[in-house]
């Protein structure tokens, strides 16, 4: 009836997990009376869950990106506590747990942390950036999401039902095999992963086809802000690389479920197929993170100089020219596979011609600055701690890049300390740069400034604590993942990293206190022009928050920056452009279709991990009947009135007159 | 729009590119990201062909004449695909459902023959268990056909659709996605014709 599911799945004897579930499960329970007894379920379910709304979907992506942030920094606070202590001693995490801690960290930041924080900026930025009003495909944006929220929740039940992965963030075989391990950790691994993958790919194809073929008025490509353009290579590579990963974990599923021979050792498996097809996405996919980052950074770095972005079409060129290199290096992870002198040349080489592009980018952040009156608000804060912690990443990467050298570096923690260098300094603090600069724009009040940069400190000052060592200790040998060692070199190392693991915790608790400080004195903070960074794209020309239409009437574009542009243009005539007739405005309706069918996919997902047969059954007829009675709608739309978009456009002009007043021509 | 009032606001909209080809462009988009899963499949099926661990090759299994006929019936089920989708741009009933009927009947067809075909193999001790070459066989060629029966729901589904809804515009763009998947897997099929079954026969 319940397939390999009974009470031993529960992990009776482990007190950490069972107490860390416990607090999460009752914090959960709280929140979900404390949401009933006051009466908001009519409101999350009408304005969130059921939302089609790109903006609402980008804001649901970004607090689960932040709420896994927290769930996988626990599992690097253990990780660094447990290396801290197990000098000599087994320290207090047993291996096997130790092992489940270290897969969940990197399957949760890159899965679940960094790829829902960049998708919600893209989703709420770039329908807004283009002038529109909302993506080509609203429902299926919902969709999208609530599969992303399935795989994170998978991830998060195998923490108190069975077991996550030992293998590590990719389940390598033979390990990930039936053979060695018979548990159902990759199941939870692989179906998750599958299930979030589909709802990536949904979104991918959405923000693709969005930018292509749906614009406002004269925004042709070359008008389009850098992070419309980065964003359209990051979903590119989505729609490219992500078909891969679903195939490789569908053929490591069949090895597993059904007894084939893909990665076997056994009638003819091949174990580096594997390696070579993972990291077909794999490589692609770290451009996928970095490449809206950059995006952030370029807007952020304009807006905060005052200045167009220097160099727009050196831009444009660099990030296609990433977009397509990203395909073309993947075999430096695996160099020690033996492919050969030859082979691990051209790797090595396309691995350093990638760095040329990103260095076009840098220059071009810098020239952007130069001759700027530069602001160090957050926004730029991260900015700037990006440019120099990523350029040291970029090195440490190149180093890696040379096959040779990479030989001696392999799989220790130099490699972990590489890679968080340009994933924390790229990616996260890119998400947080994001975060802090479109922050007033999502919610009409900003973020608490001194906090904000005090949490940047934080951050900046506890990477370099905590990742500075490994390199370090990668140096004098220490591979990765070891759960007890006993040279007395690594030791004070180990203690100086997990004592910058507890500065990057002040950050995080101060970004805590931010999020609540600034919710509390919302009134004092409130943004009530809409442009509260004097910014240059169109979003800036909305309310904040938008209303659901975003524009009352589509923008016409005339170049590049248009808000800039529509804003220099009513300096010089001391005059907003003329009000234009209002029209009744055709919207998208809200559907569930989005969160029933992620419901189906979740007990589906659940029931393939414990081999529930009826159930999957059940479930794959309730995903399609979702379908069906979506299709089966016949009023998709729901109409705006003119008086109510003249009523908010009104209240838009008059605070756009108001500001009017201080803005002075700037050259 | 879809019979909704028309409001000025439709006038504004019909300077963005109509639905239909924002829609289209979507889910020529969705496929080429499906014709990429493929790829990786066959990637893999060329690393293994070779892999038959002892057991039987692609020479001793293939037997070309039922997969012509497959082949026959998938090529045909695009042609009166194609009718399909003229009966509804039209909208003309029996051309509509006529073609439909015969793609639906073609498809199954298809599938029957790729059935009994598996079920051969596996009886004869040729299972995707035996060996890494008959693993990437039975995934490449199986998904195909997971491919071909998730749309034969498809086709069952728009024909309730239209049957029910008429060929109303969001209906229409759905029988339009719906020729481009089935076009898409006859591409696909031309591959796995090519490189599995003529050149594993060859071998």
């Amino acid at each position: 009836m319940l397939g390999k599911l009974s009470w031993s799945a529960i992990p009776f004897d482990q007190p950490i997990p069972l107490v860390a579930a416990a607090l999460v499960g009752s914090v959960i329970v709280c929140v979900l009376i404390w949401v009933i007894v006051k009466g908001h379920l009519p409101y999350l379910w009408n304005e969130w869950i059921t939302s089609v709304d790109h903006k609402r979907i980008g804001e649901m992506y970004t607090i689960l990106a932040l709420i896994m942030l927290l769930r996988g920094f626990t599992d690097a606070i253990m990780m660094r506590s447990q290396q801290a202590l197990a000098f000599q001693s087994p320290g207090y995490l047993p291996p096997e747990h130790y092992n489940q801690i270290f897969s969940a960290h990197g399957t949760l930041m890159i899965f679940f942390v960094a790829m829902p924080f960049m998708i919600g900026l893209m989703n709420f930025v770039v329908p807004l950036q283009l002038g529109i009003r909302d993506v080509a495909f609203p429902t299926l944006n919902s969709v999208g999401f609530w599969l992303t929220a399935t795989g994170a929740l998978l991830v998060n039940i195998s923490l108190v039902v069975g077991e996550f992965a030992r293998t590590g963030w990719l389940p390598y075989p033979p390990l990930s095999e039936l053979t060695y391990s018979p548990g159902v950790g990759p199941d939870y691994y692989l179906w998750a992963l599958e299930i979030s993958g589909v709802g990536t790919l949904v979104s991918g194809v959405n923000l693709v086809t969005t930018i292509l073929k749906v614009h406002a008025p004269g925004m042709t490509y070359t008008r389009m802000p850098m992070f419309c353009w980065t964003a359209l290579a990051s979903n590119l590579l989505i729609v490219a690389a992500f078909p891969i990963l679903t195939a490789t974990l569908a053929m490591l599923l069949l090895d597993r479920y059904l007894g084939f021979h893909f990665f076997t050792n056994e009638a003819g498996g091949n174990v580096m197929m594997f390696m070579n097809l993972i990291w077909a996405w794999g490589h692609p996919e770290v451009y996928i993170l970095i490449l809206p980052a950059f995006g952030v950074f370029s807007e952020v770095v304009a807006t905060f100089s005052g200045k167009p972005l220097f160099g727009y079409r050196s831009m444009v060129m660099a990030t296609m020219a990433i977009c397509l290199l990203s395909f073309t290096v993947w075999l430096h992870h695996f160099f020690t596979m033996g492919a050969g002198a030859d082979v691990n040349a051209i790797f090595g080489i396309m691995s350093m011609i990638i760095a040329v592009p990103t260095g076009v980018k840098i220059f071009n952040w810098l020239f952007t600055m130069y001759g700027g009156r530069v602001v160090f608000a957050p926004p730029m804060l991260w900015a700037l701690g990006f440019m120099v912690t990523f350029a040291i990443g970029g090195m440490t990467g190149v180093l890696l890049a040379v096959p040779p050298a990479d030989f001696v570096l392999h799989n220790s923690l130099f490699l972990v300390a590489h890679f968080h260098n340009v994933i924390i300094g790229g990616v996260l603090f890119g998400g947080f740069a994001g975060y802090s600069y479109w922050f007033p724009k999502a919610f009409g009040f900003r973020l608490h400034e001194g906090l904000g940069v005090a949490a940047f400190w934080c951050w900046l000052v506890g990477f370099y604590l905590a990742f500075g060592p490994l390199y370090v200790l990668g140096l004098e040998g220490m591979t990765r993942r070891m759960q007890h060692y006993d040279v007395p070199e690594w030791h004070p190392w180990l203690l100086a990293a997990a004592a910058g693991a507890l500065v990057i915790l002040a950050g995080i608790v101060l970004q805590v206190v931010q999020l609540v400080v600034s919710i509390r004195d919302r009134v004092e903070l409130r943004d009530t022009t809409g442009d509260p960074w004097n910014g240059r794209s169109l979003e800036w020309a909305t309310p904040s928050p938008p209303p659901a239409f975003n524009f009352p009437v589509l923008p016409h574009v005339e170049g590049g920056d248009a808000y800039w542009a529509i804003k220099q243009r009513a300096i010089a005539h001391a005059a907003l452009s003329e009000e234009p007739a209002y029209a009744a405005i055709e919207m998208p309706r809200n559907s569930p279709t989005g969160f029933i069918c992620a419901f189906f996919a979740t007990f589906m997902g659940f029931a393939l991990i414990w081999h529930i047969w009826w159930m999957v059954a059940v479930a794959a007829v309730g995903a399609f009947a979702t379908f069906v009675v979506f299709a089966w709608r016949d009023v998709p739309d729901y109409i705006i009135p003119a008086s109510k978009i003249a009523r908010i456009a009104r209240a838009n002009r008059r605070s756009r007159e108001l500001a009017l007043a201080n803005l002075r021509p700037v050259r | 729009m879809n019979g909704a009032p028309a409001t000025a606001d439709s006038h504004q909209m019909s300077e963005l590119l109509s639905k239909r080809i924002v829609t289209g462009y979507g889910f020529w988009i969705f496929l080429l990201s499906d014709i990429i899963m493929f790829s990786a499949f066959f990637a893999t099926y060329a690393v293994l062909a070779r892999a038959t661990a002892g057991g039987p090759t692609g020479r001793d299994l293939f037997n070309l004449d039922s997969v012509a006929i497959e082949t026959g019936c998938l090529l045909l089920s695009s042609f009166t695909c194609g009718l399909a989708s003229i009966g509804a741009q039209t909208r003309r009933d029996l051309l509509f459902y006529g073609a439909m009927t015969v793609t639906f009947l073609l498809g199954l067809g298809f599938l029957s023959i790729e059935v009994r075909e598996f079920a051969g193999m596996v009886a004869r001790g040729a299972g995707p268990s035996r060996s890494a070459f008959l693993s990437a066989f039975f995934t490449l060629v199986g998904c195909h056909g997971l491919h071909v029966s998730a749309g034969l729901l498809w086709l069952l589904t728009m024909m309730a659709q239209v049957f029910a809804k008429g060929y109303r515009p969001d209906i229409l763009r759905r029988v339009l996605c719906f020729s481009l998947f089935w076009h898409a897997l006859d591409i696909v099929w031309i591959g796995v014709f090519t490189v599995v079954y003529l050149m594993g026969a060859g071998q």
